[in-house]
């Protein structure tokens, strides 16, 4: 198997001298084509640097990316990104159908071809019928369902998705993630995925990439022995995806500091959400700051 | 049925209140005051028939309401133009704001028909002075608003254009235009509003043709009748432009969720002016 | 580079380049004069005390203007906005009051009310009462039906749910329809000032000094500070909504305006 994706000594840090804060530090992984690796760490790790990192929408401070072999600077021309923000990364003045078009205006020549492409894809997420409607007439579910269309319309080489299902109900999400090994399996795309769910990293992956506390480096790359048809409830019952999620679990709690050494949890606990309150309140003062009179 | 009942709730307090301005003002017999339908006479007259008495389009229309018209709807679009653009372009850097911004919102605070003088000595009394004035007045409501709206697209939506490798074209057509055409929309309210109001006043200072002028030399001649009958026809402008945007709007932004009730008084939750 | 510096590099260039066009014959000093000489006037108006009570006049106005405003619109906005049937049947009325230009009036004003005070007080209030009633409509209207339900819910009475619900929701809209009416009404006192003749405020100034002298530097002197006092209102709101209305997602309330 060929490798796709390939990360070497991959470093992020935001701002510069005492104050930077290192989100991702020295990762190298590689991911091979068609395989469909999960990404799983603890919430603020920094899972999210690294995919930006990745998809080149935002530059790392160290180390390269490579994508099939080229070296990836800015963003690579066949990658698709899914959000887990769907109701903001849906572009709510452009109809479904003007959703899944959208990046095939540059991709595609012929009007009617683009057309088709968008109606096959919404078929694979089973949306033909809501090609009409705007994003807002949908639900959670349904509006994910179209950005995981308009990612595959493009045909990516390389699908990476940030959390894709973290914002809808249990049984929504069961649905996603079946749909999501549906649509894989018919169309052999490679995907590399990001989630903090434990359970939902076995159920979907080939791989798995389990990540430290924040800064994020790469604490195991487990391989998932389980049949490539999958089933919510046997799949999940079966004793390899129980050892599989238990390991993964103790990995993920031992890299926690133990409870003989509290003061550095502490410390880096409340600095990280520290941090994450000074970016919220920095972005709000730049909203307060942008509502310049009418 | 209740459909004819919801239009006779919506026009039963005009009608009623047209009758009583007409039996009122027939019983007052205040000059300052004329009856409705002396108005609206009046109106016939000025505009609708030649000197004769005859039924035509009178000169008054060629004359006066014409090119007051040109002057406002000219002047207002130049500015749209003219302010999207520029704001578009503005509000995509994030320092250019710094430069001009105070600049800027000190020019929308001005009261712009104070500068009528300036703009007169500077380029004369007719067409050009006027479009130049309504220009200035109308510009900055626009553009600030179109810097405004072109910065609210949000973090998410910048990923995702830049993720689909979009062309520049693209992105300012289908990203970051749409996403400001609610803010816009405002601003073009709000310059609409004051586009008139500088059309009357540009008018109303000495010039010998339009609107504003004809209403000046109504009340000059103390004709009150007519006078009234301009202001009337002020209103009905106001009001025909209002329509005129406000579809415009629905049609742009087709794609906003709404609640009915909230797509009804949007109808009337404009600037006022 | 701090914002502060860019502001001021902004500034400074607009005023070389006004300096310039004169220096260079590109318009003529006496129809446009320069910064330097508009500075100098402006000085010395300021020192006069009659430009002063000019000042003060169109202030005072606008003041009062913008009071009566508040007090008529609020009110009313309420009553028409939580009353569907009073506001359905009054909305055709108010449609075509509303879109009449508040200078267009100025004649009629002149012969019924005359060239004093009131005359630019009832233009200016007449401008200004619309852009806070229709904000105040609009947010009723706008309200989340939830937050609604939730307070009913509680049993609380319609009295209680208005003050504790609606209110808080309508305040940004109808702050954010001030400014909005504050702006206009500054242009409708001082257009009315100029042409009804006035005795008294920055535009009688202004159309006094451009008929008696031509003195362009005058008439650009006094309108640079009726505009910076109005903007100086401008911004004053605008922060002071800002910190009052932090909760609320102001965008949107002006986005309706
Ligand atoms: N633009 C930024 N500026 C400064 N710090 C940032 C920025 N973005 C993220 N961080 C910090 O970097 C760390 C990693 O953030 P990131 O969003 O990558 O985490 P994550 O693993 O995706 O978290 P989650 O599971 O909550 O999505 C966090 O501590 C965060 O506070
Ligand atoms: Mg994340």
């Amino acid at each position: 198997m060929s490798t796709m994706l390939e990360v070497r000594g991959l470093a992020h840090r935001y701002g510069a001298g005492p104050d930077a804060h290192v989100a991702v530090e020295d990762l190298a992984f590689t991911v091979a084509k068609d395989e469909l690796a999960c990404i799983v760490g603890p919430s603020g790790c920094g899972k999210s640097t690294l995919l930006r990192c990745i998809a080149g929408l935002i530059k790392p401070s160290a180390g390269e990316v490579s994508l099939h072999g080229d070296r990836v600077v800015g963003v690579p021309d066949d990658l698709a990104v899914v959000f887990q923000d769907y109701s903001r990364s849906l572009f709510p003045w452009l109809s479904v159908r003007g959703n899944v078009e959208f990046p095939l205006r540059t991709r595609v020549g012929s009007r009617a071809e683009r057309r088709a492409r968008a109606q096959e894809a919404l078929g694979w997420v089973g949306l033909s019928d809501a090609a009409n409607k705007y994003p807002w007439q949908l639900s959670g579910g349904m509006q994910q369902r179209v950005s995981i269309a308009r990612a595959l319309a493009t045909r990516p080489a390389l699908l990476l998705m940030d959390e894709p299902f973290a914002s809808v109900d249990a049984q929504t999400r069961a649905d996603l993630e079946d749909l999501l090994l549906r649509v894989r399996r018919d169309h052999g795309s490679t995907v590399l995925l990001v989630t903090h769910d434990i359970d939902e990293s076995v159920y979907l992956g080939d791989r798995v990439l389990v990540l430290s506390k924040s800064p994020a480096s790469i604490v195991a790359d487990l391989k998932v022995d389980l049949p490539a048809d999958r089933d919510q409830i046997s799949t999940r019952g079966s004793s390899t995806f129980v050892e599989l999620r238990t390991e993964i679990a103790r990995l993920l709690h031992d890299r926690q500091p133990a409870p003989a050494e509290p003061a550095p949890a502490a410390a880096s606990a409340s600095s990280s959400d520290e941090l994450a309150a000074e970016r919220f309140l920095a972005a709000e003062r730049e909203e307060a700051h942008q509502k310049t009179a009418t | 049925m209740s459909r004819v009942a919801g239009f006779a709730q919506r026009w039963a307090v005009f009608v009623v209140v047209v009758i009583a301005w007409q039996l009122i003002t027939s019983a007052a017999q205040d000059v300052y005051f004329p009856t409705p339908w002396q108005i609206v006479q009046q109106g016939w007259t000025l505009w609708f028939t030649d000197g004769d008495g005859n039924v035509a389009i009178a000169e008054s229309v060629t004359e006066d309401i014409l090119p007051s018209l040109g002057r406002v709807v000219g002047g207002w679009l130049l500015s749209v133009v003219l302010g999207v653009a520029l704001g578009t372009a503005l509000g995509r850097s994030r320092t250019a704001m710094d430069y001009v911004g105070p600049l800027f919102a000190f020019f929308r605070a001005l009261p712009s028909p104070a500068l009528l003088p300036v703009f007169i000595v500077l380029f004369g009394i007719e067409t050009g002075m006027k479009l130049a004035l309504i220009v200035f007045a109308c510009i900055w409501p626009v553009l600030m608003n179109t810097v405004d709206g072109v910065r609210s697209v949000d973090a998410v939506k910048t990923d995702t254009a830049r993720s689909f490798r979009i062309p520049r074209t693209q992105w300012v057509t289908m990203v970051v235009l749409p996403a400001a055409l609610p803010k816009i929309f405002a601003g073009l309210r709000l310059s609409l509003a004051i586009a008139v109001i500088l059309m009357v006043v540009s008018e109303m200072v000495g010039t010998t043709s339009g609107i504003g002028h004809a209403l000046r030399s109504a009340q000059r001649q103390f004709d009150l009748t007519s006078m009234w009958a301009w202001i009337v026809l002020l209103g009905i402008i106001g009001y025909v432009f209002n329509l005129a945007l406000l579809a415009v709007e629905r049609r742009a932004l087709r794609w906003q969720p709404t609640r009915s009730g909230a797509a009804n008084s949007k109808q009337t939750a404009k600037a006022g002016g | 580079m701090r914002p502060v510096y860019r502001n001021l590099i902004g500034l400074a260039g607009f005023f070389l380049i006004w300096e310039g066009v004169g220096r260079v014959g590109l318009v003529d000093p006496t129809s446009l004069p320069p910064p330097s000489e508009v500075a100098g006037t402006l000085v010395g108006l300021l020192g006069q005390e009659s430009f002063i009570r000019d000042v003060i006049a169109t202030m005072l106005a606008w003041l009062i203007a913008l009071g009566i405003s508040i007090a008529v619109a609020v009110p009313a906005g309420l009553l028409l906005g939580s009353l569907p049937w009073l506001r359905s049947s009054t909305r055709v009325l108010i449609e075509f009051l509303r879109p009449i230009p508040p200078v267009a009036l100025i004649p009629l004003i002149i012969l019924t009310i005359g060239s004093g005070p009131d005359a630019k007080i009832t233009l200016a209030f007449y401008a200004s009462v619309w852009p806070i009633l229709f904000n105040i409509i609009y947010a009723l209207d706008d309200i989340d039906p939830l937050l609604l339900d939730t307070a009913r819910s509680f049993g609380n009475s319609r009295a209680r749910v208005l003050a504790t619900v609606a209110l808080p929701h309508v305040a940004p809209f109808a702050y954010t329809g001030l400014r909005l009416s504050a702006a206009i009404a500054l242009i409708v006192t001082v257009s009315t000032e100029y042409l009804a003749g006035s005795q008294i405020g920055v535009g009688a100034f202004i159309i006094d000094e451009y008929i008696a002298i031509g003195g362009m530097d005058e008439v650009l002197a006094g309108t640079v500070v009726i505009g910076f006092v109005g903007y100086l209102v401008n911004e004053g709101l605008e922060r002071a909504g800002n910190r009052m209305f932090r909760w609320s997602d102001t965008t949107r309330a002006e986005a309706l305006t």
